[in-house]
């Protein structure tokens, strides 16, 4: 499979045309997020994951016991969700919801680790080096996540 | 909207008890602010899915978050407004909440 698009809307939800070896870079992405996520909590590269609401630190102590459980957990379940679909070729409404958000907290981790910026230079990339497989990593989750997008009714 | 999120039932903001609310009731704004890495058209669906606005509200929010840097996206009160912030970090969107 060349590079034609990978996820298209059909009546019941989306569907998945991956050719193998993506569906399992898929499940390793999500895997291993999941595992970072669990036993890694405070690791710089997952900052964007769990941002601030509040200026203030007593707020943001009350919105983080309020939320940061159910927000982690909510996290976990779209990633274990992406593991168990990535070999489908249908995805319901719910599991392409989990699709969007999982796909999008592994382009928020690697972009934070990569540094990535919004006129990032995508030509300077020295393919040796050793995030240059990192950066396809990230290029080609967001291409996929922007089919999701527009796969998905507004 | 039958395509909310699951992320968005299991989230049950309660109000922690803020003596100063009583005092100061001025709204609370939620505020996304721009980041390198959501892309526009997701930042446009995850504010017409959340909000239930139209994809014309949507896109102009998300285009003065593009340009501007940021953009308010929802007001109400305290309770209402950390109930929108941790949907919105649900989806991995930049919000914050202040006073108007």
């Amino acid at each position: 499979m060349g590079a034609g698009p990978r996820i298209s809307r059909v009546p019941d939800g989306v569907r998945l045309d991956l050719p193998d070896d993506e569906r399992e870079v898929l499940r390793q992405v999500a895997g291993e997020l999941r595992d970072l996520i669990e036993e890694a909590p405070d690791e710089p590269g997952l900052r964007r994951l769990f941002p601030r609401a509040h200026d203030d630190d007593t707020l943001e102590e009350q919105y983080r016991d309020l939320t940061h459980e159910q927000l982690a957990s909510g996290r976990d379940r779209a990633l274990r969700t992406i593991q168990e679909t990535a070999a489908n070729t249908l995805l319901s409404p719910e599991e392409a919801d989990a699709w969007l958000r999982g796909l999008n907290d592994a382009r928020l981790v690697l972009g934070t680790r990569l540094d990535v910026t919004e006129d990032f230079d995508w030509e300077a990339v020295d393919v040796t080096h050793l995030q240059a497989q990192e950066l396809a990593l990230y290029a080609y989750l967001s291409w996929l996540q922007e089919q999701l997008v527009e796969a998905l009714p507004g | 909207m039958s395509t909310l999120a699951p992320a968005e039932a299991d989230l049950e903001v309660e109000e922690p008890i803020g003596e100063d609310d009583a005092i100061d009731d001025r709204p609370w704004v939620v505020i996304v602010w721009n980041d390198p890495v959501n892309l526009m058209s997701y930042v446009t669906l995850v504010l017409q899915k959340l909000f239930g606005y139209t994809r014309a509200h949507a896109t102009r929010l998300m285009l003065q978050v593009h340009n501007e840097g940021k953009s308010v996206v929802s007001t109400g009160t305290r309770e209402k407004a950390e109930l929108d912030v941790a949907r919105l970090h649900a989806y991995g969107l930049w919000a914050t909440m202040q006073r108007d």
